[in-house]
């Protein structure tokens, strides 16, 4: 009997141990892609330590000055930084203060596309509506510039019916700026964004739908008490991740959007980073605003999830 | 009574059109306003250069020809550049999904050594990002900027898309990769007998989510690329753009082995707007083409992705 169990005990120490065996050879095969990470995700971190230098592209970090605080403090008391740091914030948050406003907007989009009962229709609309997400930026840019320079469709349809007798500046001009980005971001992504509204609704019983229209509730009711609150859960998830990206306006759009004209209101962070850091101006400086960006987004992050968490009783990340 | 109930039904009815009328014109227009640019952009390309810089065509094509996508072809930098895209679009999905498989199975794999921990070792790095400047000296340091490969290498762990393959891999009985094993298929063996095989739907959103992403890249160009040759086909249009006066240079350049006469020929043909909406739709139609195809799979990964956010 004994004998049997010790046998027993000796067997399954083989079999741990062959498991162990196949389990670092598993780890063997992940490790060249674990190398990749770490070369791609943390080891850039390593960068950060030129925001402490005054660094000058030609030259190695161990040539250039160490500096300590300065850049940062620089950021906070030069007073032309201060004030151009200053534009830079308001029009970051101006974009993403519009973008999270204009939120609700593929909601509402959800909601009356899914009112729609003919089924070609609104696999057609969702289909089309969904093509400008997948085209980058570039190309809206270059959409745009057919359309909207001063010998573009618009001014030239405009100019022919005597609406107006010189051509309006779209691209080229500074009016409106805030209010051109949104719309074109919008034009983008309104369709894609509703896409994942539209499917929660279709997960919505349609029993609660006809339980209230027994007792008598109209079109927009049964949209206001049940559709609405079906996607509010969703919603919530994405609008603490926009929250959590509120100083991440992306580059793409603002870059390929920008002159010389409207270069006052457009530069949001990301674009001045690269702006300073990339023409080769002063790539430390800019560096020393790109840490302090991931920095606050990172506790920007923790901060929702937290929220997350006490609201909902779930984690986003 | 009777005649109560059906006005009641009417006077619905009544409000219930015009909310039709107004639901179906709104997104009817909306529609258009999506597609219609790249309707313009088609028909100009194919109409007569001369009318379409005048600005008639807007809504039917006239005297169509199809020469300025023959001459477009022609510029030799064009040409680059489509290699360019398409071998990174190629490249970069192929690595990018079988990396991802590879480790969204292994990681689902209990025995592996430190499991939890390299799992989490990936998925941390979407929360944080060093930020430009660094990203480029890393790249310099690396000695990957201005070659092919970073477009695709940096590209080829992404955290997401691993989450999204781990997730599908463990919602498929175990018990298929325990009766492989028993039978005595490796590892390996089960990956790609087994995993590969099956997750086929997931691996079909990543690959269409990541050669979107490969073809539509233009930041990456723009950050580490300064090499002509290895342009992409977006950030050369987007010099097109944005240098009328260097893309005559760029037709002078690309005809210059030709002599000038060939050079003549591209000029007086083509303008800068032609070239560019043409280049423009060139890089637009095999989006457009793949997109209704796939799109079951992109409306499958969006919703999978938000399970786990």
């Amino acid at each position: 009997m004994q004998n049997i169990l010790s046998l027993q005990t000796k067997e399954s120490e083989k079999v741990k141990k062959k498991k162990n065996v196949q389990g670092k050879i598993m780890f063997l095969y992940i490790v060249p892609f674990l190398i990749l990470s770490f070369a791609f995700s943390y080891f850039p971190l390593h960068g950060w330590a030129y925001a402490f230098f005054d660094y000058r592209p030609p030259l190695k970090l161990s040539q250039c000055d160490f500096v300590g605080m300065q850049w940062f403090k620089m950021l906070f008391s030069n007073k032309t930084q201060v004030s151009q740091l200053l534009k830079v914030m308001i029009n970051t948050f101006a974009m993403s203060g519009l973008t999270l406003a204009t939120s609700f907007l593929p909601v509402i989009f959800a909601i009356f596309l899914s009112e729609i009962k003919c089924k070609w229709f609104k696999n057609f609309v969702q289909t089309f509506t969904t093509v400008p997400n997948f085209i980058s930026w570039v190309m809206v840019y270059s959409v745009a510039y057919s359309l909207f320079t001063n010998t573009g469709m618009v001014n030239t349809i405009l100019m022919n019916l005597g609406v107006i007798s010189t051509p309006l500046k779209f691209l080229d001009g500074d009016s409106h700026t805030w209010l051109s980005m949104l719309v074109w971001y919008t034009w983008k992504g309104l369709g894609w964004g509703s896409i994942m509204y539209l499917a929660a609704i279709a997960g919505v019983d349609q029993e609660l739908y006809d339980a209230a229209k027994v007792d008598g509730a109209n079109r927009f009711k049964l949209m206001r008490y049940i559709t609405l609150p079906a996607l509010m859960p969703t919603f919530f998830v994405l609008l603490m991740l926009a929250v959590a990206n509120f100083l991440n306006n992306g580059l793409d759009q603002y870059y390929v959007f920008q002159n010389s004209f409207n270069k006052a209101h457009i530069q949001v962070l990301d674009l001045y980073v690269y702006n300073i850091g990339m023409t080769g101006k002063s790539p430390s400086l800019a560096t020393a605003i790109g840490m302090l960006k991931s920095i606050v987004s990172v506790t920007l992050l923790f901060i929702v999830n937290h929220v997350s968490k006490r609201v909902r009783g779930e984690t986003i990340i | 009574m009777k005649q109560m109930v059906k006005a009641k039904r009417m006077k619905l009815n009544s409000s219930d059109v015009i909310f039709n009328i107004l639901n179906y014109g709104f997104f009817m227009i909306f529609t258009l306003i999506c597609i219609y640019p790249f309707y313009y952009l088609l028909i100009n390309t194919i109409s007569s250069n001369q009318l379409s810089a005048n600005g008639v065509i807007n809504l039917i094509p006239k005297e169509i020809h199809i020469q300025n996508y023959i001459n477009v072809i022609k510029i030799r930098g064009l040409g680059t550049a489509l290699m360019i895209s398409i071998a990174r679009t190629l490249l970069g999905t192929t690595f990018t999904v079988l990396a991802s498989s590879f480790l969204g199975f292994m990681f689902t794999q209990q025995k592996m050594w430190g499991r939890k921990f390299w799992y989490r070792f990936i998925v941390v790095t979407m929360y944080f990002n060093a930020g430009l400047i660094p990203m480029f000296l890393t790249m310099k340091n690396l000695h990957l900027t201005n070659t092919f490969w970073v477009y695709i290498i940096p590209a080829v762990v992404q955290p997401f898309n691993i989450i999204l393959v781990k997730t599908y891999v463990e919602s498929i009985p175990s018990s298929l990769q325990e009766a492989a094993e028993i039978d005595g298929a490796g590892i390996i063996t089960v990956f790609l007998r087994i995993i590969l095989p099956t997750c086929k739907p997931i691996l079909a959103t990543i690959a269409i989510f990541s050669a979107v992403n490969q073809w539509n890249n233009f930041y990456d160009t723009l950050i580490y690329i300064t090499d002509q040759k290895l342009y992409s086909l977006q950030y050369l249009l987007y010099c097109y753009i944005n240098q009328a006066n260097s893309l005559k240079a760029l037709i002078n350049n690309a005809t210059g082995g030709g002599g000038a006469a060939d050079m003549m020929a591209l000029a007086t043909q083509q303008t800068p707007t032609s070239i560019r909406m043409t280049v423009t739709v060139i890089v637009v139609i095999p989006i457009l083409c793949i997109y209704p195809i796939f799109q079951r799979y992109f409306v499958k990964g969006i919703m999978i992705g938000s399970v786990k956010g």
